[in-house]
Order: C-alpha cells, then sequence, then structure tokens
C-alpha cells in the first residue's frame, strides 16, 4: 500500500501539484494499479530488453539554426533576445 | 554538470564510493590519516570544441553571439524534436579516453537524468550512467611528495543545459532569464578517484588535464566557461561534502582551501560536518549550503530511448595520439638540453609549447628556454595576455639579437615590454630592430661609459674606499650606478672590467 | 483554422480544422489526409489533445507531414485524440471527447480516434495516427476502418511528440487495405533524424495470395475477458483465411501474463520523463513569474495537464524513483524481453498471428469510470508494440452492429506480408 503521504512525495519529484480533494482518489487509483503491476513478481529472471542496433551517428556538420523571432515568438515572455523563466535563487 | 547557479543540477551520486572509508592506495603514503590530511575527488567538466552540437546540428560558437540565436528544436526541447549524436564528439571522448589510460566500455550508452530547472530544456540531461564511455584510467600528476598517479574512475559524454541571468538582487530576487545557446554543446565528464590531498594537487591535476585535452585538440582552455568542476572534500573521519559550482582553474584551489578551512573550524568547535552540497560563490570566495530541496536527488536514471548505444571499443586503435605533454617534456629536455623546470612549464600549455620550439632554432635553445618560460611568461602574465597575441618573428628576432650579443638582457627586456604593449594596443607592432633603433637601446661600445664611468669613480668616493679596503661588493654598486646613468645598456661583464681598469688606473 | 465548429465536425475529430496544402503532385495527389494531433505541423497549431500545448504553434514539420506533402497531399486538420495519447477511447481529450461515427453516443477507441473517425466518416480517405499500445489499432477496430502499426523503427518518429519513444509508431489508417499500404509506402522513407530508423522502406505487395501460409492463434487471445461474441466474430474472419488456403496453427503465448503490466510501466516511465519538458517557460502557457520555479512549474502543470496525464506521470515517476526502479522499471524491461521472445519463437513456426485487436465493442461515452478497467482493454494490442512487430487491424464484420477488428501480427519488418494477409482477407470477404 502506497500512503497519502508518499503520492505527495511523488507529485513534488514529479512537479505535478496535487490538490487535497484530489489526493484520496489518486492514491486510490494508484494502488489498484500498482496492486496490478504486481504480476511482475512472477516474471522470470532475466536479460532486460535492448536495442538491437548500435553506433547511429550523424557526421559534424553544423546546420542552420531556428530564426530567433521564431524561438521568441513561442515563449510567453522574452527580454533582451533571452527568454523569462521564474526565478531560481 | 553544472549550470549557473545549477542548483538542481548536483551530485549524480557517482563519485567513487564513501571516501572517508577509502582503502589506501598507492598514492598516498604516510600523510595519509594525519590530521593535516584531506581527501578530494573531482568531477572535471570541459566542452569539447566539436563544430556542431552534442545531439543537434547548431553551431558551437556562440560566445560571441546574441542569446537564443544557436538554437533549433532538438536543444530547445520543442515537442517532438529527436537527438542524433554527433560522430566526432564521440571520436574526441575516445582520444581523451585513450590518453588517460582508460579501458573503453564494450558497449555504452546515453541515460536520462531527470531533473527540473529552468536551464534545462526537456526536463532531463541526457548523459551516461550506469554504461560509460570509459573507466579504470590515470593522470601522472606532480603531487605534494613527487610525482603521483591519480586514478580515473571514469569518463562519460552528456549535454551541456542553458546559461541563466538572475535579474534582481540576492536579496530580492525578481526572475531569470535563459539563453539555450549553450544547451546542448558537448561536455566531457571526468571524474576522478578520492586520490587527492590538497588544494594545489586538485589545481595540478586541472592543469594536467586541460593540458592533455589541449594537445589532443578537442578543449579550448581559454574559452569562457570551457571548464568546470565539482569537488568532493572530506577529512578523514568526517563526512564528504561536495563543491558545485567551480568554473576557473584559480576558483578550484579558492574554494578547496575555503572549504578545507571551514570543516575543520566545524569540527575545531565539536561539531559534526554535515553530508551536504554546497555552491562556491567565486566572487566572495566561499561556499554556501544548497538548499533542502537541491539536497534530495532521485534523477530517476532510465537509458535514453531516442539514442542508440555505442560499440565503439574498436575504434581506440586506429586513435593516433599527438605527443602528450610528459613525452614533449622529456623530448624538450633531450633535443634541447633545457632543465626539467623549463620544459614543466614551457609543455604545460600546448601553444607555449608550441611558440617555444619555433623559438629553438635561434641558435641557443637554453636563452631560448629561460626568455619563454620565464621572462615572456611573466610579462605577459603581468599583462593577463596570451602567448597568441606575440608574434613569433618579432619574439624569434629578439633573441636572435641577444644571441648575436647586441643587446643587453635588461634593454632586451625593455624591448620585450615596448613589444608586447604595442601587442596589446592592437596596432602595428615594430620590431625588436625598430624598437631597439628607436629608443637608442642597442648595447653601445665599452669606450663611450668611459665617461660615465669616471664620472662615478669621482661622485662616489665611499664606495671607491671600501673596494680599495678590499670589499668586492662595492664594485657591483658601482657597476649598478653605470648601468642606472647609462639606463642599461652596457654589458654589465664588460663594464665590470672597465670599471676594474679605470679604478686600478686611477690607483696607480 | 477552427476549432469547435461542430457543423463542419459532428463527431468532434479534429481539434484544428486547418487546409495545409500540398508542395509537389505525387502519389497522394488528390487525397486528403488527416493528421493527429501530436505529429507536428510547422505553422498549424499542434496541441497533443493537451491544453497546455493550447496555442503551441510548431516552428517545423514533422518527417512523416513533409513526406505526405510531398506527395501531393492536401492535409485537412489535426485529430483529436486522447491527451499525449494516455487512453485507448478519446475520451480524455482536452477538448472533448470524439464521437464513433458508427454510433455518435460511444467511444471512437483511442487514443488516434479522431483519425478513426475522420476517415470512417469519410471526412479524411486516410489519416495518420499514431501507436504506443494500441492507438492506431484500437480505433480502427472500433470505427471499421484499417490500421496498421508498422515495426518499430520504419517510419520517423522525427516531429511526433513523445509519449513513450520506445514503444510508439506513427501509422496509416485508411478504409481500404490498398489505402493504408499506399501512406504506409510514403511515410516509411528514411530519416536520419531519428536514431532508432532503420532505412528498411516499406515495399507492398498486394497480390492477396496467402496459400500456405502458416498462422498461428494464440489462445491467450481468446482468454478471459474477451467478449465472446467478438471472439466468435474474430474465429470466423480467421477461418476466411484458412478458406484462402492458409494454415492454421494453435499456439500459446505465456508472456501475456505479463505484458499488459510491463507496457503500462514502462510507458508511463517514459512519459513521466518526456511530459518534463512542459513548464510554460519556452513554449505553452505562462508560469507566475512572480514565484519560485518550483512552484510555479507544478502550478503550470497542475493546471493544464488533464487527470489522466497527471495520474500517469505520477504511476512513471514512482516506477523509476529509488527503491523502486528495479521492482517496477527493471522487472518491466525483464518482461518485454520475455514477450520479445515469446514472439521470436512463435515466429520460427509460424509467420503470422492472428487474434481480435480488442477485447470487446466500442463502450458508450463515459461508460469506463475507472482507470485500470480503461487499461486493461488494451491486453491484446500492447503485446506488438513491447517486441516492436508489425500489426494490422482490419474489420471483420459486427457484433450488435458495431465494428469488430481482426488482429494480425508479423514478424519485424514483414509489414508487407501483415498488410497482404489483411487485403486477402478483405478481398476474400468481399468476393
Amino acid at each position: 500500500m502506497v500512503s497519502e503521504e508518499e503520492v505527495l512525495r511523488i507529485a513534488e519529484l514529479a512537479d505535478i501539484g496535487i490538490g487535497k480533494e484530489e489526493l484520496p482518489p489518486f492514491t486510490r487509483d494508484f494502488n489498484a494499479i500498482l496492486d496490478y503491476f504486481a504480476v511482475l513478481d512472477r516474471v522470470p529472471a532475466g536479460e532486460g530488453w535492448k536495442a538491437e542496433i548500435a553506433n547511429v551517428l550523424r557526421e559534424d556538420e553544423v546546420t542552420p539554426s531556428l530564426p530567433r523571432e521564431e524561438v521568441l515568438a513561442l515563449a510567453d515572455a522574452a527580454e533582451d533576445g533571452y527568454i523569462r523563466a521564474p526565478r531560481v535563487m | 554538470m553544472t549550470a549557473t547557479g545549477g542548483a538542481a543540477a548536483a551530485g549524480s551520486g557517482l563519485m567513487a564510493a564513501d571516501v572517508s572509508r577509502e582503502t589506501v592506495t598507492g598514492g598516498l603514503k604516510a600523510a595519509s590519516g594525519g590530521r593535516d590530511t584531506v581527501i578530494i575527488g573531482l568531477e572535471v567538466h570541459c566542452q569539447l570544441n566539436t563544430a556542431s552540437k552534442l545531439f543537434c546540428g547548431c553551431s558551437t560558437d556562440y560566445r560571441s553571439d546574441p542569446p537564443n540565436t544557436h538554437v533549433c528544436p532538438t536543444c530547445m526541447g520543442l515537442p517532438g524534436s529527436l537527438p542524433a549524436m554527433n560522430r566526432r564528439a564521440v571520436e574526441y571522448a575516445l582520444r581523451v579516453a585513450k590518453a588517460l589510460n582508460c579501458r573503453v566500455a564494450e558497449e555504452a550508452e546515453f541515460a536520462r537524468k531527470n531533473y527540473f530547472y529552468p536551464d534545462l530544456p526537456k526536463g532531463f540531461q541526457i548523459t551516461m550512467y550506469n554504461r560509460p564511455l570509459a573507466e579504470g584510467g590515470y593522470l601522472d600528476i606532480e603531487g605534494n611528495e613527487g610525482e603521483k598517479r591519480v586514478r580515473i574512475t571514469r569518463i562519460h559524454l552528456e549535454e551541456d543545459p542553458g546559461r541563466l541571468v538572475h535579474m534582481g538582487t540576492p536579496d530580492r530576487p525578481r526572475y531569470t532569464l535563459v539563453d539555450y545557446n549553450r544547451s546542448g554543446i558537448p561536455l566531457i565528464e571526468i571524474v576522478t578517484e578520492p586520490d587527492l590531498r590538497s588544494p594545489k594537487e586538485a589545481r595540478r591535476l586541472l592543469n594536467g588535464l586541460r593540458t592533455t585535452l589541449e594537445y589532443l585538440g578537442v578543449f579550448d582552455g581559454d574559452r569562457e566557461g570551457a571548464l568546470r568542476v565539482d569537488a568532493n572534500i572530506s577529512i578523514p573521519g568526517s563526512e564528504r561534502v561536495e563543491v558545485k559550482n567551480i568554473s576557473s582553474y584559480k576558483g578550484v584551489e579558492k574554494a578547496l582551501t575555503f572549504e578545507i578551512a571551514r570543516q575543520k573550524g566545524v569540527i575545531r568547535r565539536g561539531q559534526k560536518v554535515q553530508r551536504e552540497t554546497r555552491h562556491f560563490v567565486e566572487a566572495r570566495g566561499v561556499t554556501t549550503s544548497a538548499r533542502s530541496k537541491e539536497q534530495e536527488h532521485d534523477y530517476r536514471y532510465f537509458t535514453e530511448p531516442d539514442l542508440r548505444p555505442l560499440q565503439v571499443r574498436d575504434w581506440v586503435e586506429g586513435i593516433a595520439l599527438p605527443e602528450l605533454p610528459a613525452a614533449r617534456r622529456e623530448r624538450f629536455m633531450a633535443q634541447y638540453g633545457i632543465s626539467p623546470e623549463h620544459a614543466r612549464t614551457l609543455c604545460g600549455e600546448l601553444r607555449l609549447a608550441e611558440f617555444f620550439e619555433e623559438m629553438a632554432p635561434c641558435g641557443n635553445p637554453l636563452l631560448a628556454a629561460t626568455w619563454v618560460a620565464d621572462t615572456l611568461q611573466g610579462e605577459l602574465n603581468y599583462r593577463e595576455m596570451e602567448i597568441g597575441k606575440v608574434p613569433p618573428s618579432h619574439f624569434r628576432e629578439l633573441l636572435e639579437i641577444l644571441c648575436r650579443k647586441e643587446l643587453t638582457d635588461t634593454a632586451a627586456v625593455e624591448v620585450l615590454r615596448r613589444m608586447l604593449d604595442q601587442c596589446l594596443k592592437g596596432g602595428e607592432v615594430q620590431s625588436p630592430a625598430q624598437i631597439m633603433e628607436k629608443n637608442m637601446l642597442g648595447k653601445t661600445a665599452g669606450d663611450a661609459f668611459t665617461n660615465v664611468v669616471r664620472e662615478v669613480i669621482a661622485e662616489c668616493g665611499d664606495a671607491v674606499r671600501d673596494y680599495r679596503a678590499g670589499r668586492g661588493e662595492a664594485l657591483n654598486f658601482l657597476v649598478g650606478q653605470v648601468m642606472k646613468r647609462t639606463r642599461g645598456r652596457a654589458d654589465p661583464k664588460e663594464l665590470t672590467r672597465i670599471l676594474r681598469d679605470e679604478l686600478a688606473r686611477q690607483g696607480t | 483554422m477552427a476549432r469547435g465548429e461542430t457543423h463542419r465536425d459532428p463527431l468532434n475529430a479534429f481539434i484544428t480544422l486547418a487546409e495545409i496544402p500540398p508542395r509537389a503532385p505525387g502519389r497522394l495527389s488528390g487525397i486528403t489526409v488527416a493528421v493527429k494531433d501530436n505529429i507536428s505541423t510547422r505553422g498549424v497549431e499542434t496541441t497533443c489533445g493537451s491544453r497546455i500545448l493550447s496555442g503551441y504553434v510548431p516552428p517545423y514539420d514533422a518527417h512523416v507531414v513533409d513526406l505526405i506533402r510531398n506527395e501531393g497531399a492536401l492535409i485537412s486538420g489535426k485529430t483529436n485524440m486522447d491527451e499525449f495519447g494516455m487512453g485507448s477511447s478519446t475520451e480524455n481529450s482536452g477538448f472533448g471527447p470524439a464521437h464513433n461515427p458508427r454510433d455518435p453516443e460511444r467511444v471512437t477507441g483511442g487514443s488516434s480516434g479522431g483519425s478513426a473517425a475522420a476517415v470512417a466518416s469519410g471526412m479524411a480517405r486516410m489519416a495518420l495516427g499514431t501507436d504506443t499500445g494500441g492507438s492506431i489499432r484500437c480505433p480502427a477496430a472500433f470505427c471499421g476502418i484499417v490500421g496498421l502499426k508498422p515495426t518499430y523503427g520504419r517510419v520517423s518518429r522525427y516531429g511526433l511528440v513523445a509519449y513513450a519513444n520506445s514503444l510508439e509508431q506513427i501509422g496509416p489508417m485508411a478504409a481500404s487495405v490498398a489505402d493504408c499500404s499506399l501512406l504506409m509506402e510514403v511515410i516509411s522513407r528514411y530519416d536520419p533524424r531519428d536514431s532508432t530508423m532503420q532505412d528498411r522502406p516499406y515495399l507492398p505487395r498486394l497480390d492477396g495470395d496467402i496459400r500456405g501460409m502458416q498462422i498461428g492463434i494464440p489462445a491467450e487471445f481468446f482468454g478471459r475477458g474477451v467478449d465472446p461474441a467478438v471472439a466468435d466474430r474474430v474465429r470466423k474472419a480467421i477461418g476466411v483465411l484458412e478458406g484462402l488456403g492458409a494454415v492454421l496453427v494453435e499456439c500459446a503465448m505465456p508472456s501475456m501474463e505479463y505484458a499488459l503490466a510491463a507496457y503500462y510501466v514502462t510507458c508511463t516511465s517514459e512519459a513521466s520523463s518526456n511530459l518534463a519538458r512542459f513548464d510554460g517557460v519556452r513554449y505553452g502557457p505562462a508560469p507566475d513569474y512572480r514565484k519560485p520555479w518550483h512552484e510555479a512549474f507544478q502550478e503550470v502543470r497542475m493546471q493544464h495537464f488533464g487527470p489522466e496525464v497527471r495520474r500517469r506521470i505520477l504511476i512513471g515517476t514512482f516506477a523509476l524513483s529509488a527503491g523502486y526502479h528495479g521492482k517496477y522499471y527493471g522487472k518491466a524491461q525483464v518482461a518485454r524481453q520475455h514477450v520479445r521472445e515469446d514472439y521470436a519463437r512463435l515466429f520460427r513456426d509460424v509467420d503470422l498471428l492472428a487474434g481480435p485487436t480488442m477485447p470487446t465493442v466500442a463502450w458508450k461515452i463515459g461508460g469506463k469510470s475507472d482507470p485500470l478497467s480503461m487499461y486493461l482493454a488494451d491486453i491484446l494490442t500492447v503485446p506488438a508494440n513491447l517486441a516492436g512487430v508489425p500489426a494490422v487491424s482490419v474489420p471483420c464484420g459486427t457484433v450488435r452492429g458495431l465494428p469488430v477488428g481482426l488482429q494480425l501480427t508479423g514478424r519485424p519488418f514483414e509489414d508487407e506480408q501483415v498488410m497482404n494477409a489483411a487485403f486477402a482477407y478483405e478481398q476474400g470477404v468481399k468476393a
């Protein structure tokens, strides 16, 4: 059983807010799903899945970047060519 | 990885084991375990100088360009974009792996390191985790007690995040501005074992790595922000502290010195050193504790599903390494007969070594070594000037003039200074001959000084008496006086002879 | 461009109606193609069915969009879908559910429900969908059209907004096998920008000759949870294949027991990472700049992601987190390898596997309220994604008036054989 506190901790890690009223149903669904995942305990031991090809590389060649106006137009707020973000300090 | 104030970009947890319980290895001798011992391991991140970014075709040459002009869907993390691995970045990393004597993995793979931060456009960094490119190498440095082997734990490739500019003041931060030009620049991360025992050793390791990478042609250490270091420091018996955000060679020594003093202070006060992540604040030369949110790391690594593994061990055989610093030092000593100290200085920087080799044919390699390693280096440091700004042909001409003894050492330094000042100004740079002529710095024939010599003998009666009383150093004083009045143009040896003759003549 | 023009789009098949003209004449000249809204279109809003991408206009085209426009296709709009592909009904769209043309009170299936509805209702002749765990085949089955999930690595994902990178492929949807095959031929051209792609283009071979073809019928595909009427209909369809000369072989696929769990652990894990980029800084709805970044990001993501997306991000974050990684993500990768080995073993003896696409027919909109029962509906489609093998859903009649899909699965890079068998069935039923 995963507790509501544990769900809150995971939500924090995922940067997903969770409302007070949402927490009980989220926790209930979460546990139902994890119960179903318990079937994985019965998986025989073995190697994990792996890709079949290797060494997919491109040459070190410069290709055009996007026009800056297009980049800045996507963002909600730009300033002197920079993109604005919330404070980190 | 370390961002500007890259708080969340914290410890990968990849540092080798808990250093406070490490088994003592070859590198440490009697000093280990002593009260003054510190244990240091480094994670060094260097930008590789490829033409395009690690996973997209945007140019890496962004430093003089406005923000967000070297970005595309991939390095901006636009929805639907995909990474495509740069072959040259892999080749460069392999060169480093070979030069640092590492074992290249049979199969390496990229992984996602998941964390949020505004400089990280995808919400994860593509790096390598449990299958790095190479492991288990070493680099020899000049340690506290002679030559020392520092073990390299691992080498891997990863992408650089963007760059943040903080608006507002530290007390009243307002918001952040982001430039993604740096996002996706290829970084090589070199992790050392906790084999370093002093800030000075850490600095030497960094210098050694820098030099090696420059010799390999994969790194340009002069570019701003091209090197960033995280350090793990502990005092035996205490918890380990990770210091992030060190972004200069000098900074490493400063940060470590501060941190060691801080930890010793904590212990002296009878408190315990907390296991934590701290940031180096370069401007103030201190480390500060990161906030608790940044201490909890759960990066949820998993294999990057958009890339395929690297099976490149075979490539290593095909890599022809250039002459590396140690080999070049040996050669310089053998080929030019220069001292180990000069060889170390000259080979400690690729451009300096190359500059010296251009000077060596001047006729006297020993003279060239002294002038490049000592005189020129000193003058460059004084001016915070790079060797690349010095025209080799001019400097060689100066050395040739010196070899022909047409210039005294003092006058030659004067010529050099004038020349460097001209280089710094950026206008036309006169040749040494021109500078000599214009400033009348050429060596003057001995006879021309006879009047000055007589003048000095007449005015410095005390020194003359001392000389006659058998006090040899009085002669040096008199030589100095003549030199002063002739602005160093006289050859001191020649001058000593003239003075002695004149004193003898007058004395009879 | 328009949204919610109910008179032109009564089924809510489209999120954006937009005419994107062809660039050059070609094999798709005169054909309208509807494009799922998680495939980037330069200059035309691409939302992935999510409010968090409302207003996001990509500055570049997905590789497949380039390809179809260069072959003469007219793109008629961006189709409705479960938010980021997370659903099996197209009810989890941030822009309202799509309606099944056969019965507008029922779901279209998902997550490419808008694409299926557009084709089934005749609004577009062909459509591009994406299939992470059945998202092309499920709505194809529910709406009575043909949909192919290609071999992993056969179609470039460049420009496809990632949900679960290691599982998903873009694929064709159309009313007929021939149309579906033509679209597949166009979109399978190599693209070095997708490192997981291989340069093995699809070369159609629709002769309908399946004589001597060995077709395996895994017992698990007719097991618990499969509507007996659906099972019966599909068995009859497989009988048609036998009548055309195929040889039927009963077989077993034991890894089916944990395939669905392995699938959900894998897709939610990858999704939790893929969706981390939606923080409002570079595009999308703005964060509150007065707040510290962590708080501001959380707020944006809470407000603009729907509940199912948040649920899956939570599950995936949990499955990758310290202490649980081995138990969930690690174990799922082992399970995945068992699924792949099961297919490899079966395909040593048979050329194709046949069974139902979905365990049931389309349900009523709002009929499945808890998330787990919705997940269980994917049980028959996810194994192909886990193994990367090609699988097609071809209509095989109806049950209670609602379409049923026959699913045919083949060896990796034998999409041609899968499509040829579907063609044989389609033509065989017609005849």
